[in-house]
């Protein structure tokens, strides 16, 4: 088996770092303006006026968030608009102590998985919790699968129609 | 059995490291030509050419498979790449599979390639373009994200600890220390070495993760007329199966892959598998991550749920155990170039059926083994078994 294997000797970050290999470095430009469609169009209108929001499919029942037009599972469109509360419980969560780039951050992040109530069961969203604790000893202490939170919104008058209008979930109870 | 018989006649692959100074045609190229080279086949032979290779972000070209194509061998012949993200190389033999099997082709080449290492400052930043433009990037996520939600999710539902999961990166790192195309090996690495990895996203470290890598895989697969004429030790695609889970993930129960399950069942109704644990000699299940080892055997149906684990610490797990899991050291020890890394879990099944895996060969002449990668959101399973 070995004799159908190419060895590829591999380069050092420093063979890069300290030219030793010639490299070209080509930036792509490209910006994006994303539409957000009739589903999330609604549900971001609803977010500046402090509210979660749904959508459910009378055929299996569901009550989805993120909401949609259409049941993935039945194959039809869905049928009307149900108030959500800005409750809900942490399915799964996580610690993250660094950027996308593999750089340290100084504040862990917690971002985790959170049903909505109102919702089916298991409908989450992902957002991130707050309130929680400034180092991964607290944050571990404090966070749990199963603990109960609710929405921090930003005040009215700096909701924009986005996610990030909600700051934050923090824990309900003690 | 759909379709013509098929069987797996070479296999060939570059070594993965973390840069390469080759270019993608060049690893391209490597692995293509090692594999007719093992069979003693040349281009002219090959009716047909399956591209696998993950997002175009990574090497910065659009229409990678389009760039690829002349070090593959692409030239002149009915190309087509397959892509499901970190399915892909487990996909591509699987097309491969169907182009013969279907009666159109009786010889398909099948290169998986894949170079990270152009994107800067991090690879990572290709993947940030998986979450959604609305909903999730303005929370700023990172690829790591996900996977420690779903190994949180995982690990509280069985009431898993670090060290359990830990002894995967251990066994898979030091099985790929016997690998000669390997980027991680270490046949010292411990459970401490492990634990007390850098927290990357709790409950990820740094060594329950694989690395980023270059490299490239190539396969050749042909028509049973040709495959005996070829060789006297055909691998026979015996089953192949995918399934595709809603890209709604947070509506999902992350502690259990369905999809792999859905894949899985395909697969083994295909090859006549009543009792997959008893007749699966050999699982190459997909690890990028350590968890996710365990997740797929359970998803395989080769664990019972919250119960992967036991077959590592009990050693059953072990090349020379009674369910050799990862022989060949994974993508947490022989390294992971997306799409080569789940085409080298399929030559991997070649090689040890064939007899031919050297230091990692699975004692006890297995004759039977199954391959599966994972991949686009979490969302993917792509499962092929060979037999000889």
């Amino acid at each position: 088996m070995e004799r159908w294997v190419y060895p590829v000797a591999g380069l050092r970050p420093e063979d890069v770092e300290q030219g030793q290999v010639c490299t070209t470095r080509t930036p792509l430009h490209g910006e994006y303006a994303w539409d957000a469609g009739v589903a999330v169009g609604r549900f971001l209108a609803e977010l500046k006026a402090g509210r979660l929001i749904g959508r459910r499919c009378r055929a299996c029942g569901r009550v989805m968030i993120p909401p949609r037009m259409f049941c993935e599972q039945c194959f039809r469109p869905t049928d009307e608009w149900v108030p959500l509360a800005d409750t809900g419980t942490v399915m799964t969560f996580s610690v993250c102590t660094i950027s996308w780039d593999m750089r340290r951050l100084e504040v862990p992040e917690v971002p985790a998985v959170i049903a909505i109530d109102g919702a089916s069961p298991g409908m989450g969203i992902m957002h991130k919790l707050g309130e929680v604790g400034q180092t991964m000893e607290e944050i571990l202490n404090r966070v749990r699968i199963g603990m109960r939170v609710q929405a921090v919104w930003k005040p009215a008058g700096e909701r924009e129609g986005a996610i990030t209008d909600i700051r934050y979930f923090r824990p309900l109870e003690q | 059995m759909a379709g013509r018989r098929v069987a797996i006649v070479g296999a060939g692959m570059t070594k993965f490291v973390r840069r390469a100074l080759e270019t993608g045609q060049e690893l391209a190229w490597e692995a293509a030509s090692k594999a007719l080279e093992s069979c003693e086949m040349t281009l002219d032979q090959i009716d047909a050419v399956v591209l696998g290779t993950a997002p175009d972000a990574f090497d910065g070209v659009h229409m990678k498979v389009e760039y690829l194509s002349p070090g593959a061998g692409a030239w002149g012949k009915p190309t087509i790449r397959g892509f499901v993200g970190g399915g892909t190389g487990v996909f591509a033999a699987i097309q491969g599979w169907y182009h013969i099997a279907s009666g159109m082709f009786d010889t398909v080449l099948v290169v998986c390639e894949e170079k990270m290492s152009s994107c800067h400052p991090h690879p990572q930043a290709a993947f940030n373009y998986i979450f959604d433009s609305t909903l999730e990037r303005p929370l700023g996520p990172n690829l790591l994200w996900i996977f420690a939600l779903e190994m949180n999710a995982y690990m509280t539902k069985y009431g898993l600890t670090k060290r359990d999961v830990a002894m995967v990166a251990v066994k898979n790192k030091r099985n790929a220390a016997d690998h000669p195309a390997a980027q991680l090996g270490d046949p010292n690495i411990t459970v401490e070495d492990v634990l007390n990895s850098e927290v990357l996203a709790w409950p990820v470290q740094r060594l329950d993760v694989s690395p980023t890598s270059d490299g490239a895989v190539a396969l050749v697969m042909a028509a049973e007329h040709i495959a005996r004429r070829v060789t006297h030790q055909p691998v026979w695609v015996e089953g192949v199966g995918w399934s595709l889970d809603t890209q709604y993930w947070t509506n999902r129960d992350l502690s259990y892959p369905t999809y792999v399950e859905e894949a899985a069942r395909k697969a083994y109704a295909m090859a006549g598998i009543k009792e997959p644990r008893k007749e699966i000699h050999i699982v190459e299940p997909y690890d990028p991550f350590d968890y996710k080892e365990l997740h797929h055997l359970e998803g395989l149906l080769l664990a019972d749920r919250g119960k992967a684990a036991e077959l590592v610490a009990l050693g059953i797990a072990n090349r020379d155990g009674d369910l050799p899991v990862t022989p060949s050291g994974g993508l947490l020890g022989v390294g992971n170039p997306i799409s080569a890394a789940g085409l080298m879990k399929v030559a991997e099944l070649f090689w040890q059926l064939r007899g031919e895996a050297g230091k990692r060969q699975v004692p006890g002449r297995p004759r039977r083994g199954l391959a599966q990668a994972w991949g686009d959101l979490m969302q993917v399973g792509t499962v092929i078994i060979l037999g000889v």
